[in-house]
């Protein structure tokens, strides 16, 4: 199975591609000058500057929040509804209307959601950001999971039924993991948009509870600061090492 | 078969669509066209003997425009908790406050024109001057800004003007229109670059054109575009965010740009020099204004009132680099940051030669579109 | 046919179906429902209004913005769209089809480590993942730097500001969006179909045309969905990195919404490309029901 031969060419050249503004941006971490661009000798000020700094960690812990409650929520409703579109649907016009969302532009749902949720006078905050990047995060995993649906032979679970078992435990015993890797897909997609967005936030969002995205927009016009950069190197230092861990664990109990 | 099915299903989105959108108009109606004279005359609501401590208040600002201990000073010395949030762009903070019936949001720092133009949706509070005893700090010349002549809707944070900002070390002359950068002379080409934003794209060729940065006209704007469409093969980009770095760093030698973010350059490089153009130029302003949705404009106010304190807006001046349109404040900036940043000693005389930028009105759609047409030409 | 069949009564099993559409269905079309049709057809039902003097909406009807729409400018925007965000997305097909691959060949104790890295650059912020691609491509930075040292050119390349920086700022921002569905797909491709057909004589070539292409092919086509349509939509890597001299269709609809405040127009704009969009997804339905011989039955 491990025999990938000639793939490791473009699987070298995908990550160089991936990883090399990685580098420059942890490099610029260490910037001396307050500037991202322009290199003004050694320096770890930044992360300093990041450890006293309430906004910028404030906006970490609520980027986090909304990001895995979307994910969480997302990959729950966009799993039924790719199963539902796929073995139990016929209709093209549900086709669209699921995958709509990814092709609404955000500053039209985001507008059309603030002038919604003002009409039925919902308070806004996290929970109204969570409930949009749903809206988008749902119609990823239902997009990805219906792909893979779509080669996946409905016979096996037929058969399941056929065999007695009740469509709940069809569902979960033989769909489910079948289409496993593409939950797992469906998930690190939405977590990893949720993470950056910042348009819909923007107009979802209640004025006590800004995202990350948010806090560093609103950077810009004075300045975004190495202090951004320092904090994405520790952001994927640690995501990496808790990766390793968990590969690690995995591995020692041996549960594949 | 199909289409039977989804036949209702349209029709009742359509529907909802149709319902909920004669709400918006019940809720929006008299926002769209209004003048806003109706609430001109300050309500008689505000008790000027309220408990501020009683009262929090909502801001929201750019980053880092303003002190970050100002929240908890404000609160030991007056009284009421502030929360700061944080905007980007004045376009998307406008979009935010108009689209939603309460931000949550009770005082917002916003460009004039903006501040003009949340007025005339009547979306802001009138200023109760006298809860705001620090006005007196401001300049005469500050309460005569055209986008809100009095005042009345707006305060001003700061001002500022627009010109070129140079390397002296890499050119051989002296710059002093806005024609060397709509015809840059050879050294120069490829090695400028443009305000993106469309009020400053427009600006150099409305000046050099000896036409009003707030024109109207569609036969001038026109030949604005035409002359910009001609300029646009010279540039290296159009730039709103990194300018300086590009200067600094050399790859341009002469980039349009706001006087304060000049300094931003000249604080890396001595050899960077800021000009007003001899065909004139705009002034601008960032102002504070209070929402007519605050619960809490008792509080709003005393907030302005404390930053129009000479305190708080010269650490704007040094910190920022910006002036201030307040006298009080101006005179506490040690003459030492003048002489390094030239263009913090402009005064308020000088800034008024300049044109002040007001709201586009009915022309606002046709300056995107002729943004557009430059842009992708 | 199936299991319905055997169970006795045929309206209980129609019944039975009708449940499972509900329960399947029900949910997430009524989350899509309340979250995004109805606050998208509110920003929609402004398109036959008038905008206000200083922005905002007057309840007066007019067609006019419709007719504004069909100005040259829009179509030549659009068109030009179309070109960077497809040459993006066949770079992005080009690049994540193998890569994709060679993740799902790999050990499986492997496979889910390297999505993660796939995604773990984006867990930083899109601006300075930009202003990283700024440092890297400007004429004094590392690549021209290193180009001019070793003697292989003697003037810095102009890399950055250019409609190449556009693409590959777009190719860098949405490669996951290819990778991972095609991940989702290619994982499930059973070797012993692949090396039956090899057994049988078929070339590399015909076993991958035949066999290991159509079975993967809704996940390509899912991943230059994701990575077609942000492409047109992003606006901030035409300024940064293409030095705003590149207008993508993102632009246009977010600056009526923001810049001009003209949002009758802003929804103009974004009811074309919706239907734009929705035209190509409902041709790409039909073809992939086509393929698959149709959902249930």
């Amino acid at each position: 199975m491990t025999r990938i031969g000639w793939l490791r060419l473009p699987l070298t050249l995908t990550y160089v591609f991936l990883y090399v503004p990685v580098v420059v941006l942890v490099i610029m971490s260490f910037n001396a000058s307050k500037s991202p661009f322009s290199w003004g000798g050694v320096s770890t000020h930044w992360y300093a500057v990041l450890a006293g700094d309430q906004n910028v960690l404030k906006g970490l812990g609520n980027t986090l929040v909304v990001a895995a409650g979307a994910t969480v929520l997302s990959v729950a409703l966009g799993t039924l509804i790719a199963v539902g579109l796929q073995r139990h649907s016929n209709s093209s016009f549900l086709d669209s209307f699921a995958l709509a969302p990814a092709i609404v532009p955000d500053i039209v749902l985001g507008i059309g959601l603030l002038v919604f949720l003002s009409l039925i006078s919902v308070t806004l905050g996290l929970h109204s950001v969570l409930l949009a990047h749903v809206v988008f995060g749902m119609a990823f995993v239902a997009a990805v999971v219906r792909a893979r649906l779509s080669q996946t032979d409905p016979s096996l679970e037929e058969a399941s039924r056929d065999l007695g078992a009740g469509q709940v435990a069809t569902f979960f015993r033989i769909t489910v993991p079948s289409i496993m890797p593409a939950i797992i897909a469906g998930a690190l997609l939405v977590f990893t948009l949720s993470l950056d967005e910042f348009v819909i936030a923007f107009f979802t969002d209640g004025p006590s509870t800004p995202t990350l995205p948010i806090v560093i927009y609103s950077m810009v016009r004075f300045g975004v600061t190495p202090e951004i950069n320092a904090l994405a190197s520790l952001l994927m230092l640690v995501s990496f090492t808790a990766v390793l861990a968990a590969q690690r664990l995995t591995r020692l109990t041996d549960s594949v | 078969m199909r289409r039977h099915t989804h036949t209702p299903r349209r029709t009742t989105l359509v529907a909802v669509a149709a319902a909920a959108s004669m709400f918006v108009l019940a809720a929006c109606g008299g926002n769209g066209g209004g003048s806003g004279d109706a609430s001109a005359l300050p309500s008689d609501s505000l008790n000027p003997s309220v408990d501020l401590k009683t009262q929090s208040l909502v801001v929201s600002n750019w980053a880092a425009y303003m002190p970050d201990d100002l929240p908890a000073n404000f609160q030991k010395e007056v009284g009421p908790k502030v929360t700061v949030t944080t905007h980007a762009t004045n376009e998307e903070i406008v979009a935010k406050l108009t689209a939603g019936t309460d931000s949550g949001i009770d005082v917002a720092f916003v460009s004039g024109q903006y501040a003009q133009a949340l007025a005339a949706q009547g979306l802001l509070e009138p200023i109760h001057a006298d809860l705001i005893p620090n006005l007196a700090n401001l300049y005469p010349e500050a309460t005569k800004l055209p986008y809100d002549i009095g005042n009345k809707y707006s305060v001003p944070y700061s001002w500022g003007t627009t010109g070129l900002c140079y390397r002296s070390d890499k050119l051989s002359f002296t710059p002093d229109s806005w024609n060397d950068l709509l015809s840059p002379r050879p050294e120069l080409v490829g090695k400028t670059t443009m305000l993106a934003t469309e009020r400053w794209l427009m600006l150099p060729a409305q000046k050099s054109l000896g036409f009003s940065a707030n024109t109207t006209d569609p036969a001038q704007m026109d030949q604005v575009k035409a002359k910009l469409i001609a300029t646009k093969p010279t540039l290296l980009a159009y730039d709103d965010t990194t300018f300086y770095d590009r200067l600094v760093s050399g790859e341009a030698l002469m980039v349009e740009a706001w006087d304060g973010w000049c300094n931003y350059g000249i604080a890396k490089d001595k050899n960077i020099k800021f000009v007003v153009p001899k065909e004139g130029s705009d002034l601008w302003a960032d102002t504070m204004v209070i929402l007519k949705t605050s619960k809490n404009k008792e509080a709003a106010h005393a907030l302005i009132n404390y930053i129009l304190g000479a305190k708080v807006q010269s650490w704007v001046v040094e910190n920022i680099l910006y002036k201030v349109p307040n006298k009080a404040a101006m005179d506490l900036v040690a003459p030492a940051l003048e002489v390094d940043y030239p263009n913090l000693a402009f005064t308020p005389t000088d800034l008024l030669k300049q044109e002040g930028l007001v709201d586009l009105g009915d022309a606002g759609p046709m300056y995107t579109k002729i943004a557009t047409e430059v842009t992708a030409s | 046919m199936t299991s319905a069949d055997l169970v006795p009564g045929r309206g209980a099993s129609r019944r039975r179906a009708r449940v499972e559409r509900v329960v399947f269905l029900g949910p997430g079309i009524g989350y899509l429902i309340a979250f995004m049709a109805i606050p998208v057809l509110l920003i929609l039902s402004l398109t036959i209004f008038k905008r206000g003097r200083f922005g905002g909406v007057v309840y007066q009807p007019t067609i006019e913005n419709f007719i504004r729409a069909f100005d040259p400018i829009y179509l030549s925007v659009l068109g030009n769209s179309l070109v960077i965000a497809s040459i993006t997305t066949v770079l992005a097909l080009a690049l994540g089809y193998p890569t994709a691959y060679g993740i799902a060949k790999l050990a499986p104790k492997w496979r889910t480590i390297a999505l993660i890295a796939v995604v773990l650059p984006f867990w930083t912020n899109f601006l300075i993942r930009t202003y990283a691609w700024i440092v890297l491509l400007n004429s004094e930075g590392p690549i021209n730097k290193s180009l001019v040292g070793a003697g292989l050119i003697h003037q810095p390349l102009e890399l950055l500001y250019t409609r190449g920086a556009v693409v590959a700022g777009l190719l860098y921002a949405y490669i996951p969006l290819m990778i991972l569905p095609l991940y989702a797909s290619i994982e499930r491709l059973d070797p012993q179909l692949r090396e039956a057909a090899a057994n049988l004589g078929a070339s590399p070539w015909r076993t991958f045309r035949d066999v290991t292409l159509p079975l993967t092919l809704p996940g390509a086509i899912i991943g230059s969905i994701f990575v077609f349509v942000p492409s047109m939509g992003n606006f901030i890597i035409p300024e940064l990195l293409g030095g705003g001299k590149t207008v993508m269709v993102g632009n246009l609809i977010r600056d009526q919404f923001l810049k001009a405040r003209d949002w009758p127009f802003g929804a103009v704009l974004a009811l074309a490309l919706i239907m734009f969009l929705v035209a190509l997804f409902a041709l790409q339905s039909w073809v992939t029901r086509r393929l698959n011989g149709g959902g249930r039955t």
